[in-house]
């Protein structure tokens, strides 16, 4: 059946199959960062963002995303303009195999849509439908607390925009120290 | 020299992994990511029993389903005895298992295999085959196994080990093991105090979180090409060649972008399913593992029942340890001995004690297929003896940390019992290099507060306590392992590194370029890593044995050696000076008189203008030793007493890697390895019926740990600098995920005084030793 959608800000018209899920049909359509780790809706490797909301697309009948609005982790940056989330996952150590990376990513992105200074418990809270079994999750809620924070930095005013004293030069944002 | 005295300019810091931001984007691509025009898709029909003869198979109405392109059964495929064990050849494991065979020997062992156009369609030609089953009795407990009313699990006449070791299917017995250095019972005899348990450690599943998947298709040349989830991409196209009777020349291995490891996919499980489908219909095949077949019938970590006697004078002074394992390695002998000689080597190794003994049986079961798991070993062997060690310091009075700092060893230490255990020949007195043991016991034990805190339980419904447990691993096979690679310079003064050694997420890419980086003196974003292809890298036996920052670091190093001497060259001649006055700095070669050409203008020349040629070198190197890094692990936890729910509140681990060639990514290890073997350790389970079916093949029975699951964890690096290892480095990807078995449970007998022998220590079984316990 035909179905019309918005992928990351692209409207597609394309024909789903009746028991074709929404991982399914965007792995066809070639959106292959959605990952198929379960199949059963609990490790959030095809998480995407259906209507602001995070699903695990495995579990999402591809018919009923139509007239939707989805959000793949393509749709949040680019080499050249990557999202702060996806700078901080880097430059935090968070991503080993990069496996569960875009569903992580695009969790921790309607966290902080929603909850732009999240706590630690939240951050938890948030990323705990979404497994990975590489990094032990330490460095992947350090990110998001880097990424929260450069954010927040960003939104502010222009007028408070520069806070280091003039002459002292920060280094680029994220040169990390040595501390282990 | 240790790392504080060098001075490094890329290795020993934490640059971006190179992979990393290509990955966050969504543009890594997997094996799952690849397709081709006219692709099949291939399923495997499952054993519902665990040990049946096949009586007879009728494929015709499935090969008769519109969209089935062929069904093979065992009479359709060569019968050849195979390993599926990625490992050195000849293998240390049996040749046990047939690509498809006319008996099965566990629930999820395979029956036939189909092709069809979509899986879909792969899947309902499955139902279709009619299996006639003569059902057999089963085995599934291990200490049962070698008795002779026992089933004989293997009683075909075609299989058989390579390698000179005892193999005894006829008894179920895959291997034996047997070291001894001193006299047990005489150090037994000697001692104030002896300590005797026994410990069983539950299978697990590797659980990475990207499931196995292949591809095959034939090339323009009728080549096959494999593209697969493989972290070891040489032993692969070996295995597949000895499974299908092809030549090396005829099969090329990929390894692209690979979603974690953790040794399951150390093993050959669809590459061979793949190839037949090729090569019978000329068409792409790929195969996709679901969860629950990963769960089923892909590998999980060997059950062992240990028993430990250790023994010690009054004063703590270790005088014995006699370790035994029983290993269950399910119906195929995949790592059966390798794993069991390291419970021995991972252990032993770490204590100066006259008198060791390691003997272990590794039997076949009808259960779950074992392999390498992370740990290998280690994992298995640390449970028993740092649970006894606890008792037996707690019975001598003497708190366990004191007991540790005077019985471990320390840098420059002949350990005799590896001569008896390793997996590769011995030459000389076998010695461990650097160690930072004790350090790492005052370090951890410091951070988490362990002299004050401890032995305070506390009172009322929850408890606290804390454990502690120190472990080691190794880094890499000596004798037998290789690693090599191929540097070749480009004219802006870059350098493609091709390797064999296996990126699979935990870093190598990364870590091999800054080893690179650092001899070049460029940056790490000057070298353009490249992974694991047996037709373009240099051959590495994979990722595995904690071997590839270790061994496949050496490869580079010395690669990257060779290429700085031409280059040196070249920078000579162009600075009209002789070699000898020349050096490489930062990125340029400077001669006398200040006067320097960069690394740019050499690269150009050296393609483009004088004396043309490719400035180029390979180098590959084996291990003499494998120098192990140690660890000091600290759990601190509360125990509800009313439901024996237990928390883990705080972990310290302190470790000695040698110099970590990448702060970030060894930290990464580190913790990765622990949560790892937190969640084993408290939630992960195999739980089978009577007839040996697995009950809960997904994630919402078997429970891995999420973010919400992780304590508050320190991680530690002590100073520490490895003379063999490159730059000062030993491995660090394993030796972590040992430590949480035994502190917790160490920690659990300091909250509320029950010692907790089975794994994982769920609260049935926490409180069903507290409810003993209080009825005396």
């Amino acid at each position: 059946m035909e179905i019309v959608l918005t992928i990351n800000g692209e409207e597609k018209r394309v024909d789903a199959r009746p028991s074709e899920t929404l991982l399914d049909l965007l792995r066809r359509l070639g959106y292959q960062s959605v990952k198929f780790g379960c199949g059963e809706g609990a490790c959030g490797s095809c998480t995407v963002i259906m209507d602001g909301r995070p699903v695990n697309s495995c579990l999402v009948l591809a018919v009923t995303a139509d007239r939707r609005k989805i959000l793949t982790v393509d749709g949040l940056g680019t080499r050249q303009a990557p999202h702060p989330l996806q700078t901080a996952f880097v430059e935090a150590g968070a991503v080993q195999c990069g496996f569960c990376t875009p569903g992580m990513i695009l969790s921790s992105w309607a966290l902080l849509e929603k909850t732009p200074n999240p706590s630690e418990e939240e951050i938890r809270l948030a990323l705990d439908g979404n497994l990975c079994r590489c990094t032990g999750y330490v460095q992947i809620i350090e990110a998001v607390k880097l990424a929260a924070g450069r954010m927040r930095r960003k939104k502010k005013p222009a007028g408070k925009k520069k806070k280091p004293a003039p002459g002292k030069k920060k280094t680029p944002a994220g040169k990390k120290g040595k501390k282990s | 020299m240790s790392a504080a005295k060098q001075k490094f300019h890329q290795v020993n810091t934490g640059v971006d992994k190179v992979d990393a931001l290509g990955l966050a984007l969504g543009q890594g691509r997997f094996t799952d990511d690849y397709s081709f025009p006219g692709m099949l898709h291939g399923k495997l029909l499952r054993s519902p029993h665990a040990h049946a003869r096949i009586k007879s198979i009728k494929t015709k109405a499935a090969a008769a389903l519109p969209g089935v392109a062929v069904v093979f059964t065992h009479r359709d495929v060569p019968r050849i005895a195979i390993t599926t064990a990625g490992q050195g050849f000849p293998e240390p494991s049996p040749y046990d298992e047939f690509i498809l065979d006319n008996k099965v020997r566990f629930v999820g062992d395979k029956v036939a295999l189909v092709a069809a156009e979509t899986a879909e369609i792969a899947e309902e030609a499955l139902k279709l085959i009619e299996v006639e089953y003569e059902v057999l009795p089963a085995v599934f407990d291990p200490r049962k196994s070698m008795r002779s009313s026992s089933p004989v699990i293997h009683d075909e006449k075609d299989c058989e080990i390579v390698i000179p070791v005892p193999y005894e299917p006829e008894k179920n017995r895959v291997a034996r093991v047997d070291a001894v250095v001193g006299d047990v019972k005489r150090g037994v005899a000697e001692a104030e105090m002896t300590v005797e348990d026994e410990f069983e450690n539950q299978t697990a599943s590797h659980s990475a979180m990207e499931p196995h998947c292949a591809i095959s298709r034939l090339d323009e040349n009728g080549r096959l090409e494999i593209i697969s989830t493989t972290q070891v991409p040489f032993h692969c196209r070996r295995i597949v060649c000895r499974a299908l009777n092809l030549a090396p020349r005829q099969v090329r291995v990929i390894k692209p972008r690979l979603g974690g490891g953790f040794g399951g996919k150390q093993e050959v499980l669809l590459e061979p399913y793949v190839s037949l489908i090729t090569l019978k219909t000329g068409r792409p095949a790929k195969m996709r593992l679901t969860r629950r077949e990963v769960f089923v019938s892909a590998r999980v970590r060997h059950n062992m029942i240990t028993k430990v006697q250790v023994a010690a004078k009054k004063d703590g002074e270790l005088t014995a340890i006699d370790l035994y394992a029983l290993s269950n390695t399910g119906p195929y002998g995949t790592h059966g001995l390798t794993v069991a000689s390291n419970v021995g080597t991972r252990t032993l190794t770490m204590f100066r004690c006259p008198n060791l003994r390691f003997s272990s049986d590794v039997v076949y079961t009808n259960l779950s297929v074992s392999g390498a798991y992370r740990g290998y070993g280690g994992t298995q062997g640390i449970l028993a003896t740092a649970i006894a060690m606890d008792d037996l310091a707690e019975r001598l009075g003497m708190d366990p940390m004191d007991f540790y700092l005077k019985n471990v060893i320390s840098g420059g230490t002949e350990v005799p019992i590896l001569k008896e255990l390793g997996e590769g020949p011995v030459l000389g007195q076998p010695h461990i290099g650097s160690c930072e043991l004790a350090a790492c016991i005052r370090a951890g034990a410091e951070a988490i507060g362990w002299k004050e805190n401890r032995g305070r339980p506390g009172g009322g419904r929850f408890r606290r306590g804390m454990g502690m447990a120190v472990m080691m691993q190794g880094s890499s096979i000596p004798y037998i392992d290789m690693a090599s690679a191929f540097i070749k310079m480009n004219e802006d003064g870059s350098f493609n590194l091709l390797m064999g050694a296996t990126e699979i997420g935990q870093g190598s890419d990364t870590v091999l370029s800054q080893i690179a980086a650092e001899v070049l003196t460029v940056p790490t974003e000057s070298i353009i890593p490249f992974s694991s292809d047996t037709d373009l890298t240099p051959f590495d036996v994979g990722a595995y044995a904690s071997s590839t920052t270790y061994l496949s670091g050496m490869a580079v190093k010395e690669t990257a050696e060779k290429v700085k001497e031409q280059i040196l060259e070249v920078g000579a001649k162009m600075l009209g000076v002789k070699k000898e006055q020349v050096t490489l700095e930062g990125g340029r070669v400077r001669g006398p008189k200040k006067k320097s050409v960069t690394l740019a203008e050499i690269g150009s020349r050296a393609l483009y203008q004088e004396e043309q040629f490719q400035i180029a070198a390979t180098a590959s190197r084996i291990s003499h030793e494998s120098p192990p890094p140690f660890a000091a692990h600290f759990a601190e936890v509360e125990v509800d007493r009313a439901t024996g729910k237990v928390r883990v509140l705080r972990y310290v681990q302190a470790v000695d890697c040698g110099t970590p060639i990448n702060p970030v990514l060894a930290r990464g290890q580190a913790i990765g390895a622990l949560i790892n073997g937190l969640s084993y350790a408290l939630t992960e389970r195999y739980i089978y019926s009577k007839k040996g079916v697995m009950l809960n093949p997904n994630y919402g029975y078997y429970k891995i740990y999420s973010s919400r699951d992780i304590p508050e964890i320190t991680t530690i690096f002590v100073p520490s600098y490895e003379e063999t290892g490159p730059f000062g480095a030993k491995s660090v990807g394993e030796i972590c995920i040992s430590g949480p078995l035994p502190a917790i449970s160490n920690a659990i007998y300091d909250a509320v005084d029950v010692r907790l022998h089975r794994t994982p220590f769920t609260p049935d079984k926490v409180l069903e030793a507290i409810q003993l316990r209080e009825r005396g």
